[in-house]
Protein backbone atom coordinates (compact mmCIF):
# COMPACT_ATOMS: atom_id res chain seq x y z
CA UNK A 1 0.00 0.00 0.00
CA UNK A 2 2.62 2.27 1.14
CA UNK A 3 4.70 1.80 -2.39
CA UNK A 4 1.14 2.75 -4.48
CA UNK A 5 0.80 6.30 -2.21
CA UNK A 6 4.21 7.01 -2.68
CA UNK A 7 4.28 5.80 -6.77
CA UNK A 8 0.48 8.13 -7.21
CA UNK A 9 2.45 11.13 -5.45
CA UNK A 10 5.43 10.65 -7.90
CA UNK A 11 3.14 10.03 -10.58
CA UNK A 12 0.93 13.44 -9.88
CA UNK A 13 4.10 15.75 -9.35
CA UNK A 14 4.83 14.27 -12.82
CA UNK A 15 1.52 14.96 -14.53
CA UNK A 16 1.59 18.07 -12.76
CA UNK A 17 4.83 19.17 -14.75
CA UNK A 18 3.82 17.54 -18.08
CA UNK A 19 0.43 20.01 -18.01
CA UNK A 20 2.14 23.16 -17.44
CA UNK A 21 4.04 22.30 -20.64
CA UNK A 22 1.23 20.23 -22.51
CA UNK A 23 -1.85 23.03 -21.43
CA UNK A 24 0.07 26.13 -23.29
CA UNK A 25 1.11 23.68 -26.51
CA UNK A 26 -2.80 22.15 -26.59
CA UNK A 27 -3.94 25.57 -26.82
CA UNK A 28 -1.34 27.05 -29.40
CA UNK A 29 -2.33 24.14 -31.80
CA UNK A 30 -5.72 24.35 -31.35
CA UNK A 31 -6.24 27.93 -31.53
CA UNK A 32 -3.73 29.41 -34.28
CA UNK A 33 -3.39 26.00 -35.66
CA UNK A 34 0.66 26.52 -34.69
CA UNK A 35 2.71 23.18 -34.52
CA UNK A 36 5.57 24.35 -32.06
CA UNK A 37 8.27 22.00 -31.64
CA UNK A 38 10.36 25.28 -29.97
CA UNK A 39 7.95 24.63 -26.73
CA UNK A 40 10.96 22.55 -25.28
CA UNK A 41 13.38 24.95 -25.76
CA UNK A 42 11.45 27.01 -23.79
CA UNK A 43 11.00 24.42 -20.86
CA UNK A 44 14.56 24.15 -21.43
CA UNK A 45 15.26 28.53 -20.91
CA UNK A 46 13.00 28.32 -18.24
CA UNK A 47 15.02 25.62 -15.91
CA UNK A 48 18.05 27.29 -16.90
CA UNK A 49 17.15 30.87 -15.91
CA UNK A 50 15.37 29.56 -12.96
CA UNK A 51 18.67 27.82 -11.80
CA UNK A 52 20.98 30.36 -12.63
CA UNK A 53 18.71 33.25 -11.01
CA UNK A 54 18.36 31.25 -8.14
CA UNK A 55 22.20 30.41 -7.59
CA UNK A 56 22.40 34.60 -8.44
CA UNK A 57 20.61 35.74 -5.54
CA UNK A 58 21.03 32.96 -3.21
CA UNK A 59 24.90 34.13 -3.22
CA UNK A 60 24.31 37.61 -2.78
CA UNK A 61 21.65 37.21 -0.22
CA UNK A 62 23.82 34.71 2.02
CA UNK A 63 26.87 36.66 1.63
CA UNK A 64 25.35 39.75 2.75
CA UNK A 65 23.44 37.78 5.44
CA UNK A 66 27.35 35.88 6.86
CA UNK A 67 30.28 37.45 6.65
CA UNK A 68 31.90 33.94 6.85
CA UNK A 69 30.25 32.43 4.34
CA UNK A 70 32.41 31.12 0.65
CA UNK A 71 31.42 31.20 -2.23
CA UNK A 72 31.84 27.99 -4.75
CA UNK A 73 31.83 27.89 -8.28
CA UNK A 74 29.48 25.20 -9.48
CA UNK A 75 29.15 25.00 -13.43
CA UNK A 76 28.62 27.59 -16.08
CA UNK A 77 30.59 28.85 -19.28
CA UNK A 78 30.01 32.58 -20.28
CA UNK A 79 27.60 32.76 -17.29
CA UNK A 80 29.14 31.13 -14.39
CA UNK A 81 26.45 29.90 -11.83
CA UNK A 82 28.25 29.98 -8.45
CA UNK A 83 26.82 28.09 -4.68
CA UNK A 84 27.32 29.46 -1.74
CA UNK A 85 28.79 27.47 1.64
CA UNK A 86 27.14 28.77 4.85
CA UNK A 87 29.23 29.06 7.84
CA UNK A 88 28.76 25.52 10.19
CA UNK A 89 25.50 25.42 11.88
CA UNK A 90 23.79 28.66 9.66
CA UNK A 91 21.02 28.24 7.96
CA UNK A 92 18.71 31.39 6.00
CA UNK A 93 15.30 32.20 7.78
CA UNK A 94 12.60 30.09 6.12
CA UNK A 95 10.92 33.54 4.59
CA UNK A 96 14.27 34.32 3.15
CA UNK A 97 14.78 30.77 1.20
CA UNK A 98 11.13 31.50 0.13
CA UNK A 99 11.67 34.94 -1.20
CA UNK A 100 14.58 33.61 -3.08
CA UNK A 101 12.96 30.82 -4.62
CA UNK A 102 10.32 33.35 -5.68
CA UNK A 103 11.94 35.57 -7.04
CA UNK A 104 13.79 33.14 -9.30
CA UNK A 105 10.70 31.87 -10.69
CA UNK A 106 9.25 35.15 -11.61
CA UNK A 107 12.46 35.82 -12.95
CA UNK A 108 12.48 32.93 -15.06
CA UNK A 109 8.79 32.81 -16.16
CA UNK A 110 9.18 36.40 -17.07
CA UNK A 111 12.04 35.83 -18.91
CA UNK A 112 10.30 32.59 -20.97
CA UNK A 113 7.42 35.08 -21.43
CA UNK A 114 9.52 37.56 -22.95
CA UNK A 115 11.26 34.82 -25.35
CA UNK A 116 7.53 33.85 -25.98
CA UNK A 117 6.76 37.41 -27.01
CA UNK A 118 9.62 37.73 -29.29
CA UNK A 119 9.23 34.13 -31.21
CA UNK A 120 5.76 35.40 -31.72
CA UNK A 121 6.69 38.57 -33.55
CA UNK A 122 9.56 37.64 -35.29
CA UNK A 123 8.94 34.63 -36.10
CA UNK A 124 5.56 32.62 -36.05
CA UNK A 125 3.44 35.07 -37.01
CA UNK A 126 4.91 34.97 -40.46
CA UNK A 127 4.13 31.28 -41.09
CA UNK A 128 0.61 31.15 -39.55
CA UNK A 129 -1.91 28.33 -41.82
CA UNK A 130 1.74 26.99 -43.64
CA UNK A 131 2.18 24.20 -41.37
CA UNK A 132 5.59 22.48 -43.15
CA UNK A 133 6.73 26.31 -42.67
CA UNK A 134 5.78 26.30 -38.74
CA UNK A 135 7.89 22.77 -38.64
CA UNK A 136 11.13 24.19 -40.17
CA UNK A 137 11.01 27.48 -38.33
CA UNK A 138 10.04 25.90 -34.64
CA UNK A 139 12.89 23.34 -34.95
CA UNK A 140 15.02 25.96 -36.27
CA UNK A 141 14.52 27.78 -32.91
CA UNK A 142 15.08 24.59 -30.74
CA UNK A 143 17.85 23.53 -32.40
CA UNK A 144 19.25 27.17 -32.52
CA UNK A 145 18.59 28.14 -28.80
CA UNK A 146 18.89 24.70 -27.39
CA UNK A 147 22.39 25.06 -28.72
CA UNK A 148 22.53 28.71 -26.96
CA UNK A 149 22.13 27.48 -23.99
CA UNK A 150 25.06 24.68 -24.10
CA UNK A 151 27.06 27.53 -25.52
CA UNK A 152 26.02 30.04 -22.11
CA UNK A 153 26.04 27.21 -19.60
CA UNK A 154 28.17 24.50 -21.05
CA UNK A 155 26.95 21.19 -22.36
CA UNK A 156 27.51 18.58 -19.56
CA UNK A 157 24.78 17.86 -16.92
CA UNK A 158 25.56 19.65 -13.87
CA UNK A 159 23.87 18.53 -10.00
CA UNK A 160 21.47 21.45 -8.24
CA UNK A 161 19.96 21.24 -5.10
CA UNK A 162 16.45 22.03 -3.89
CA UNK A 163 15.13 25.07 -2.01
CA UNK A 164 16.20 23.48 1.71
CA UNK A 165 11.98 24.24 2.91
CA UNK A 166 11.09 21.84 -0.08
CA UNK A 167 14.07 19.28 0.43
CA UNK A 168 12.12 16.79 2.91
CA UNK A 169 10.60 13.35 2.98
CA UNK A 170 7.72 12.67 5.24
CA UNK A 171 7.20 9.25 6.02
CA UNK A 172 3.71 8.17 6.50
CA UNK A 173 3.19 4.43 6.97
CA UNK A 174 5.31 2.61 5.01
CA UNK A 175 4.68 5.21 2.23
CA UNK A 176 7.64 8.03 1.31
CA UNK A 177 6.31 11.40 0.81
CA UNK A 178 8.88 13.53 -0.71
CA UNK A 179 8.03 17.34 -0.29
CA UNK A 180 8.73 19.07 -3.25
CA UNK A 181 6.29 16.30 -5.34
CA UNK A 182 3.03 17.82 -2.93
CA UNK A 183 4.32 21.26 -3.66
CA UNK A 184 4.20 20.12 -7.41
CA UNK A 185 1.12 18.90 -7.21
CA UNK A 186 -0.13 21.87 -5.26
CA UNK A 187 1.30 23.86 -7.77
CA UNK A 188 -0.42 22.14 -10.98
CA UNK A 189 -3.33 22.32 -9.12
CA UNK A 190 -3.49 26.07 -9.21
CA UNK A 191 -2.17 26.65 -12.00
CA UNK A 192 -5.54 24.74 -13.31
CA UNK A 193 -8.06 26.02 -11.84
CA UNK A 194 -6.29 29.84 -12.80
CA UNK A 195 -6.75 28.32 -16.92
CA UNK A 196 -9.76 27.21 -15.81
CA UNK A 197 -11.44 30.43 -14.56
CA UNK A 198 -9.23 32.71 -17.65
CA UNK A 199 -10.74 30.33 -19.64
CA UNK A 200 -14.23 30.24 -18.58
CA UNK A 201 -14.72 33.71 -17.05
CA UNK A 202 -13.03 36.42 -18.64
CA UNK A 203 -13.12 38.02 -22.33
CA UNK A 204 -9.55 36.42 -23.17
CA UNK A 205 -11.16 33.35 -22.41
CA UNK A 206 -13.90 33.53 -24.28
CA UNK A 207 -12.17 34.78 -27.31
CA UNK A 208 -9.52 31.66 -26.99
CA UNK A 209 -12.72 29.21 -26.84
CA UNK A 210 -14.07 30.98 -30.09
CA UNK A 211 -10.79 31.35 -31.53
CA UNK A 212 -10.34 27.45 -30.76
CA UNK A 213 -13.09 27.16 -33.41
CA UNK A 214 -12.92 29.14 -35.97
CA UNK A 215 -9.94 31.90 -35.76
CA UNK A 216 -12.09 33.75 -38.75
CA UNK A 217 -15.54 34.44 -37.30
CA UNK A 218 -13.51 35.94 -34.41
CA UNK A 219 -11.90 38.29 -36.68
CA UNK A 220 -15.68 39.00 -38.45
CA UNK A 221 -16.87 40.04 -35.59
CA UNK A 222 -14.42 42.83 -34.89
CA UNK A 223 -11.83 41.03 -33.02
CA UNK A 224 -8.04 41.33 -33.94
CA UNK A 225 -7.29 37.88 -32.92
CA UNK A 226 -3.25 38.26 -33.88
CA UNK A 227 -3.37 40.34 -30.48
CA UNK A 228 -4.42 37.18 -28.90
CA UNK A 229 -2.18 35.07 -30.85
CA UNK A 230 0.97 36.88 -28.93
CA UNK A 231 -0.70 36.42 -25.72
CA UNK A 232 -1.63 33.20 -26.03
CA UNK A 233 1.46 32.37 -27.50
CA UNK A 234 4.10 34.14 -24.55
CA UNK A 235 1.97 32.80 -21.57
CA UNK A 236 1.78 29.16 -23.41
CA UNK A 237 5.92 30.10 -23.35
CA UNK A 238 5.90 31.12 -19.86
CA UNK A 239 3.76 27.65 -18.54
CA UNK A 240 6.15 25.80 -20.17
CA UNK A 241 9.08 27.68 -18.61
CA UNK A 242 7.61 27.37 -15.43
CA UNK A 243 7.49 23.65 -16.00
CA UNK A 244 11.27 23.42 -16.73
CA UNK A 245 11.74 25.48 -13.44
CA UNK A 246 9.91 23.61 -11.38
CA UNK A 247 11.51 20.41 -13.41
CA UNK A 248 15.38 20.91 -13.03
CA UNK A 249 14.67 20.84 -8.94
CA UNK A 250 12.98 17.78 -8.88
CA UNK A 251 15.62 15.62 -11.07
CA UNK A 252 18.23 17.67 -8.80
CA UNK A 253 19.93 18.08 -12.16
CA UNK A 254 20.23 20.53 -15.18
CA UNK A 255 20.71 18.89 -18.31
CA UNK A 256 20.83 20.99 -21.90
CA UNK A 257 18.66 17.60 -23.38
CA UNK A 258 15.33 18.22 -20.99
CA UNK A 259 14.04 20.79 -23.08
CA UNK A 260 13.15 17.75 -26.30
CA UNK A 261 12.10 14.83 -24.14
CA UNK A 262 9.37 16.76 -22.19
CA UNK A 263 8.56 17.98 -25.06
CA UNK A 264 7.66 14.82 -26.45
CA UNK A 265 5.36 13.64 -23.77
CA UNK A 266 3.55 17.09 -23.72
CA UNK A 267 3.02 16.14 -27.56
CA UNK A 268 1.70 12.93 -26.59
CA UNK A 269 -0.46 14.41 -24.38
CA UNK A 270 -2.08 17.11 -26.88
CA UNK A 271 -3.01 13.77 -28.85
CA UNK A 272 -4.40 11.53 -26.16
CA UNK A 273 -6.16 14.46 -24.35
CA UNK A 274 -7.13 16.09 -27.43
CA UNK A 275 -6.38 19.30 -29.25
CA UNK A 276 -6.95 22.37 -27.80
CA UNK A 277 -9.12 20.38 -24.63
CA UNK A 278 -7.97 22.24 -21.19
CA UNK A 279 -9.72 19.08 -19.80
CA UNK A 280 -7.74 16.72 -22.05
CA UNK A 281 -4.50 18.18 -21.14
CA UNK A 282 -5.05 18.17 -17.50
CA UNK A 283 -6.45 14.42 -17.34
CA UNK A 284 -4.02 13.27 -20.33
CA UNK A 285 -1.40 14.82 -18.25
CA UNK A 286 -2.44 13.27 -15.12
CA UNK A 287 -2.73 9.96 -16.51
CA UNK A 288 0.68 9.97 -18.54
CA UNK A 289 2.11 10.74 -15.07
CA UNK A 290 0.88 8.17 -12.91
CA UNK A 291 1.33 5.91 -16.24
CA UNK A 292 4.83 6.54 -16.67
CA UNK A 293 6.25 5.61 -12.58
CA UNK A 294 3.91 2.59 -12.79
CA UNK A 295 6.01 1.33 -15.45
CA UNK A 296 9.33 2.89 -14.45
CA UNK A 297 8.75 0.89 -11.59
CA UNK A 298 7.39 -2.45 -13.13
CA UNK A 299 9.47 -2.39 -16.71
CA UNK A 300 11.49 0.42 -16.82
CA UNK A 301 12.91 -0.27 -20.36
CA UNK A 302 9.16 0.33 -21.64
CA UNK A 303 8.14 3.80 -20.64
CA UNK A 304 8.79 5.52 -23.78
CA UNK A 305 7.66 3.06 -25.79
CA UNK A 306 4.04 2.65 -23.87
CA UNK A 307 3.64 6.46 -24.19
CA UNK A 308 4.04 6.11 -28.13
CA UNK A 309 1.65 2.73 -27.68
CA UNK A 310 -0.86 5.27 -25.75
CA UNK A 311 -0.85 7.58 -28.08
CA UNK A 312 -0.89 5.12 -31.61
CA UNK A 313 -4.12 3.56 -29.90
CA UNK A 314 -5.89 6.66 -29.38
CA UNK A 315 -5.22 8.06 -32.66
CA UNK A 316 -6.83 4.97 -34.32
CA UNK A 317 -9.98 5.03 -31.97
CA UNK A 318 -10.27 8.15 -30.90
CA UNK A 319 -8.75 10.52 -34.01
CA UNK A 320 -9.54 13.90 -31.97
CA UNK A 321 -8.35 12.72 -28.69
CA UNK A 322 -10.04 11.25 -25.83
CA UNK A 323 -11.62 14.89 -24.98
CA UNK A 324 -11.21 16.21 -28.09
CA UNK A 325 -13.41 19.49 -29.36
CA UNK A 326 -16.91 18.81 -29.10
CA UNK A 327 -16.87 21.13 -32.23
CA UNK A 328 -15.24 21.13 -35.71
CA UNK A 329 -13.19 23.60 -36.89
CA UNK A 330 -14.70 25.62 -39.11
CA UNK A 331 -11.55 26.56 -41.25
CA UNK B 1 -25.89 61.19 -52.48
CA UNK B 2 -22.56 58.99 -51.83
CA UNK B 3 -23.34 54.89 -51.90
CA UNK B 4 -22.81 53.59 -48.18
CA UNK B 5 -21.19 50.77 -49.43
CA UNK B 6 -19.81 50.82 -53.49
CA UNK B 7 -18.13 47.76 -55.24
CA UNK B 8 -16.66 48.48 -58.86
CA UNK B 9 -15.52 46.02 -61.02
CA UNK B 10 -14.55 43.79 -58.26
CA UNK B 11 -12.05 40.93 -59.26
CA UNK B 12 -11.18 38.56 -56.37
CA UNK B 13 -9.95 35.26 -55.41
CA UNK B 14 -9.55 32.44 -53.01
CA UNK B 15 -5.69 30.72 -53.55
CA UNK B 16 -5.18 30.55 -57.21
CA UNK B 17 -8.77 30.91 -58.42
CA UNK B 18 -10.13 33.78 -59.14
CA UNK B 19 -14.04 33.50 -57.95
CA UNK B 20 -15.42 36.85 -58.51
CA UNK B 21 -14.14 38.59 -62.48
CA UNK B 22 -16.50 41.92 -62.22
CA UNK B 23 -18.65 42.62 -59.32
CA UNK B 24 -20.23 45.82 -59.31
CA UNK B 25 -22.95 47.10 -56.86
CA UNK B 26 -23.87 50.15 -54.69
CA UNK B 27 -26.19 50.23 -51.50
CA UNK B 28 -27.46 53.68 -50.00
CA UNK B 29 -28.55 54.30 -46.35
CA UNK B 30 -31.45 52.88 -45.11
CA UNK B 31 -31.45 50.82 -48.32
CA UNK B 32 -32.74 46.99 -47.92
CA UNK B 33 -30.98 45.49 -51.18
CA UNK B 34 -30.66 42.03 -51.90
CA UNK B 35 -28.02 39.60 -53.93
CA UNK B 36 -30.15 36.80 -56.24
CA UNK B 37 -27.77 34.34 -58.58
CA UNK B 38 -27.46 30.51 -58.37
CA UNK B 39 -25.51 28.60 -56.37
CA UNK B 40 -21.64 29.22 -57.26
CA UNK B 41 -22.74 32.05 -59.07
CA UNK B 42 -20.25 34.20 -56.41
CA UNK B 43 -22.72 35.88 -53.67
CA UNK B 44 -20.81 34.38 -50.76
CA UNK B 45 -17.49 34.86 -51.86
CA UNK B 46 -18.79 38.57 -52.43
CA UNK B 47 -19.47 39.21 -49.21
CA UNK B 48 -16.26 37.63 -47.58
CA UNK B 49 -14.75 40.07 -49.74
CA UNK B 50 -16.52 42.90 -48.10
CA UNK B 51 -15.26 41.43 -45.05
CA UNK B 52 -11.69 41.24 -46.31
CA UNK B 53 -11.86 37.27 -45.59
CA UNK B 54 -11.51 36.71 -49.59
CA UNK B 55 -8.23 38.79 -51.50
CA UNK B 56 -9.56 41.63 -53.98
CA UNK B 57 -7.59 41.45 -56.93
CA UNK B 58 -8.43 44.92 -58.49
CA UNK B 59 -11.35 47.09 -58.46
CA UNK B 60 -12.99 50.12 -55.64
CA UNK B 61 -14.81 48.82 -52.50
CA UNK B 62 -15.59 51.77 -50.13
CA UNK B 63 -17.65 52.05 -47.19
CA UNK B 64 -18.43 55.51 -46.83
CA UNK B 65 -15.95 56.61 -49.02
CA UNK B 66 -13.06 54.84 -47.26
CA UNK B 67 -11.75 51.81 -49.29
CA UNK B 68 -11.93 48.67 -47.76
CA UNK B 69 -8.86 46.95 -49.82
CA UNK B 70 -6.28 45.03 -48.19
CA UNK B 71 -7.91 45.71 -44.77
CA UNK B 72 -7.60 43.72 -42.38
CA UNK B 73 -11.02 41.91 -41.23
CA UNK B 74 -11.88 43.05 -37.91
CA UNK B 75 -10.68 46.87 -38.89
CA UNK B 76 -13.96 46.66 -41.54
CA UNK B 77 -15.86 45.27 -39.05
CA UNK B 78 -15.09 48.28 -36.82
CA UNK B 79 -16.37 50.46 -39.45
CA UNK B 80 -20.08 49.38 -38.71
CA UNK B 81 -20.24 46.56 -40.67
CA UNK B 82 -22.06 43.41 -39.04
CA UNK B 83 -21.83 40.20 -41.07
CA UNK B 84 -24.07 37.14 -40.59
CA UNK B 85 -22.38 34.49 -42.69
CA UNK B 86 -23.90 31.38 -44.43
CA UNK B 87 -22.23 28.96 -41.47
CA UNK B 88 -23.93 31.86 -38.85
CA UNK B 89 -20.16 31.54 -37.51
CA UNK B 90 -21.74 30.46 -33.91
CA UNK B 91 -19.06 30.05 -31.92
CA UNK B 92 -20.80 26.38 -29.65
CA UNK B 93 -18.17 26.47 -27.01
CA UNK B 94 -19.77 29.48 -25.92
CA UNK B 95 -23.19 29.84 -24.36
CA UNK B 96 -26.05 32.20 -26.15
CA UNK B 97 -24.90 35.04 -23.60
CA UNK B 98 -21.12 34.73 -24.58
CA UNK B 99 -22.07 34.56 -28.22
CA UNK B 100 -23.87 37.97 -27.88
CA UNK B 101 -20.93 39.20 -24.97
CA UNK B 102 -17.88 38.54 -27.26
CA UNK B 103 -19.34 40.46 -30.44
CA UNK B 104 -19.92 43.83 -28.40
CA UNK B 105 -17.70 46.36 -28.86
CA UNK B 106 -18.34 47.74 -25.35
CA UNK B 107 -20.43 47.15 -22.43
CA UNK B 108 -22.29 50.05 -22.15
CA UNK B 109 -25.84 50.74 -21.16
CA UNK B 110 -26.64 51.33 -25.06
CA UNK B 111 -25.25 48.28 -26.38
CA UNK B 112 -27.44 46.29 -23.29
CA UNK B 113 -30.13 48.04 -24.71
CA UNK B 114 -29.24 46.72 -28.27
CA UNK B 115 -29.14 42.98 -26.75
CA UNK B 116 -32.53 43.46 -24.64
CA UNK B 117 -34.12 44.21 -28.11
CA UNK B 118 -32.33 41.60 -30.16
CA UNK B 119 -34.13 39.27 -27.32
CA UNK B 120 -37.35 40.59 -27.92
CA UNK B 121 -36.59 40.45 -31.57
CA UNK B 122 -36.26 36.89 -30.72
CA UNK B 123 -37.52 35.29 -28.12
CA UNK B 124 -36.37 31.97 -28.89
CA UNK B 125 -32.63 33.17 -27.43
CA UNK B 126 -34.23 34.97 -24.29
CA UNK B 127 -34.73 30.99 -23.41
CA UNK B 128 -31.88 29.79 -24.61
CA UNK B 129 -29.57 32.47 -23.18
CA UNK B 130 -27.39 30.52 -20.63
CA UNK B 131 -27.04 27.39 -22.79
CA UNK B 132 -23.80 26.70 -24.96
CA UNK B 133 -24.44 27.17 -28.73
CA UNK B 134 -24.07 23.83 -29.42
CA UNK B 135 -27.33 22.68 -27.81
CA UNK B 136 -28.82 24.91 -30.29
CA UNK B 137 -31.17 24.12 -33.46
CA UNK B 138 -30.31 25.00 -36.99
CA UNK B 139 -33.21 28.30 -36.71
CA UNK B 140 -31.72 29.05 -33.21
CA UNK B 141 -28.49 29.31 -34.39
CA UNK B 142 -28.98 31.77 -37.30
CA UNK B 143 -31.66 34.01 -35.04
CA UNK B 144 -28.37 34.47 -32.64
CA UNK B 145 -26.05 35.19 -35.70
CA UNK B 146 -28.38 37.64 -36.68
CA UNK B 147 -28.84 39.01 -33.44
CA UNK B 148 -24.75 38.94 -32.69
CA UNK B 149 -24.60 41.11 -35.61
CA UNK B 150 -27.50 44.00 -34.24
CA UNK B 151 -25.68 44.42 -30.73
CA UNK B 152 -23.42 46.78 -32.05
CA UNK B 153 -24.48 50.34 -33.83
CA UNK B 154 -24.01 48.97 -37.00
CA UNK B 155 -24.45 51.05 -40.01
CA UNK B 156 -24.65 47.95 -42.67
CA UNK B 157 -26.23 44.18 -42.06
CA UNK B 158 -24.76 41.92 -44.37
CA UNK B 159 -26.66 38.64 -44.58
CA UNK B 160 -25.77 35.36 -46.40
CA UNK B 161 -28.25 33.49 -47.10
CA UNK B 162 -30.37 33.33 -43.27
CA UNK B 163 -33.12 31.09 -45.05
CA UNK B 164 -30.47 28.46 -46.03
CA UNK B 165 -31.72 24.58 -44.72
CA UNK B 166 -34.26 26.17 -42.46
CA UNK B 167 -37.99 25.32 -41.98
CA UNK B 168 -40.41 27.28 -43.41
CA UNK B 169 -41.90 28.72 -40.44
CA UNK B 170 -38.41 29.79 -39.04
CA UNK B 171 -37.76 31.61 -42.91
CA UNK B 172 -41.16 33.52 -42.10
CA UNK B 173 -39.89 34.43 -38.92
CA UNK B 174 -36.72 35.46 -40.10
CA UNK B 175 -38.21 37.07 -42.79
CA UNK B 176 -40.00 39.57 -40.10
CA UNK B 177 -37.21 39.95 -38.35
CA UNK B 178 -34.93 41.12 -41.30
CA UNK B 179 -38.14 42.99 -42.60
CA UNK B 180 -38.54 44.85 -38.76
CA UNK B 181 -34.11 45.37 -38.47
CA UNK B 182 -33.99 46.60 -42.49
CA UNK B 183 -36.57 49.85 -41.04
CA UNK B 184 -33.09 51.07 -38.89
CA UNK B 185 -30.37 49.38 -40.31
CA UNK B 186 -29.37 49.23 -44.17
CA UNK B 187 -29.50 46.05 -45.03
CA UNK B 188 -27.36 43.75 -48.05
CA UNK B 189 -28.86 40.64 -47.96
CA UNK B 190 -27.47 37.42 -49.97
CA UNK B 191 -30.61 34.92 -50.82
CA UNK B 192 -31.47 31.59 -53.10
CA UNK B 193 -35.45 31.79 -51.20
CA UNK B 194 -37.39 34.29 -53.73
CA UNK B 195 -39.90 34.89 -51.75
CA UNK B 196 -37.99 35.55 -48.43
CA UNK B 197 -35.76 38.52 -51.03
CA UNK B 198 -39.26 39.86 -51.75
CA UNK B 199 -39.90 40.33 -48.53
CA UNK B 200 -37.10 42.41 -47.47
CA UNK B 201 -35.24 43.96 -50.48
CA UNK B 202 -36.31 47.01 -52.33
CA UNK B 203 -33.62 46.90 -54.75
CA UNK B 204 -31.58 44.00 -56.40
CA UNK B 205 -28.75 42.61 -58.02
CA UNK B 206 -28.01 39.22 -59.69
CA UNK B 207 -24.55 37.97 -59.72
CA UNK B 208 -23.77 35.19 -62.26
CA UNK B 209 -20.51 33.47 -62.87
CA UNK B 210 -18.54 36.20 -60.68
CA UNK B 211 -19.98 39.18 -62.69
CA UNK B 212 -23.14 41.33 -61.75
CA UNK B 213 -25.66 40.94 -65.09
CA UNK B 214 -28.52 42.53 -63.64
CA UNK B 215 -29.85 44.86 -61.22
CA UNK B 216 -32.99 46.96 -60.32
CA UNK B 217 -36.31 47.36 -58.04
CA UNK B 218 -37.77 44.29 -56.66
CA UNK B 219 -40.97 45.32 -57.97
CA UNK B 220 -39.82 44.96 -61.34
CA UNK B 221 -37.95 41.70 -60.89
CA UNK B 222 -41.12 40.28 -59.55
CA UNK B 223 -43.45 41.31 -63.17
CA UNK B 224 -40.41 39.99 -65.01
CA UNK B 225 -40.60 36.48 -65.42
CA UNK B 226 -38.30 35.63 -67.66
CA UNK B 227 -35.73 36.76 -65.76
CA UNK B 228 -36.53 34.92 -62.88
CA UNK B 229 -36.59 32.14 -65.61
CA UNK B 230 -33.16 33.08 -66.87
CA UNK B 231 -30.96 34.00 -64.04
CA UNK B 232 -32.93 32.62 -60.35
CA UNK B 233 -34.15 29.03 -62.22
CA UNK B 234 -38.08 30.10 -61.03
Amino acid sequence: MGTIVTLVVNGLAQGALIFLMASGLSIILGMMGVINFAHGTLFLWGGYMYVWSYYAIRLRVVMAWFEAAVPVTRFGNILTIQGVQLPPGETLPFLAELAIFVAALVIAVGFVFVMGLVFEKLFINRVYGRVPAQILITLGIQVVFTDIVRVIWGPNPFPIDRPPFLNGVSTIGTARIVHYNVFLILVGLVIAVIIHRILTKSRIGMVIRAGLQSPDHVRAIGINIKRYFTIVFAAGAALAGLGGALYMPLVGNVVSTAGMSNQILAFIVVVVGGLGSFMGSFLGSIFLGLMGVGIAMTVPGLSVVANVLIMALVLMFRPNGLFGLAVSRAD
Amino acid sequence: MQPLLKAENIVSYIGPYTILHDVSLEVTRGEAVVILGRNGAGKTTFLKTIMGLVHTRSGVLEFDGETLVDKETHVIQRKGIGYVPEDYGIFDLLTVEENMRIAMWKEDPETKERCDWVLDLFPDLKLAYKRFAKTLSGGQRQMLSVGRALVNNNRILLVDEPSKGLAPVIIETLAGALKEISKTTTVLLVEQNFAMACAVGQRFYIINEGKTVESGTMADLIQNKELQAVHLGI
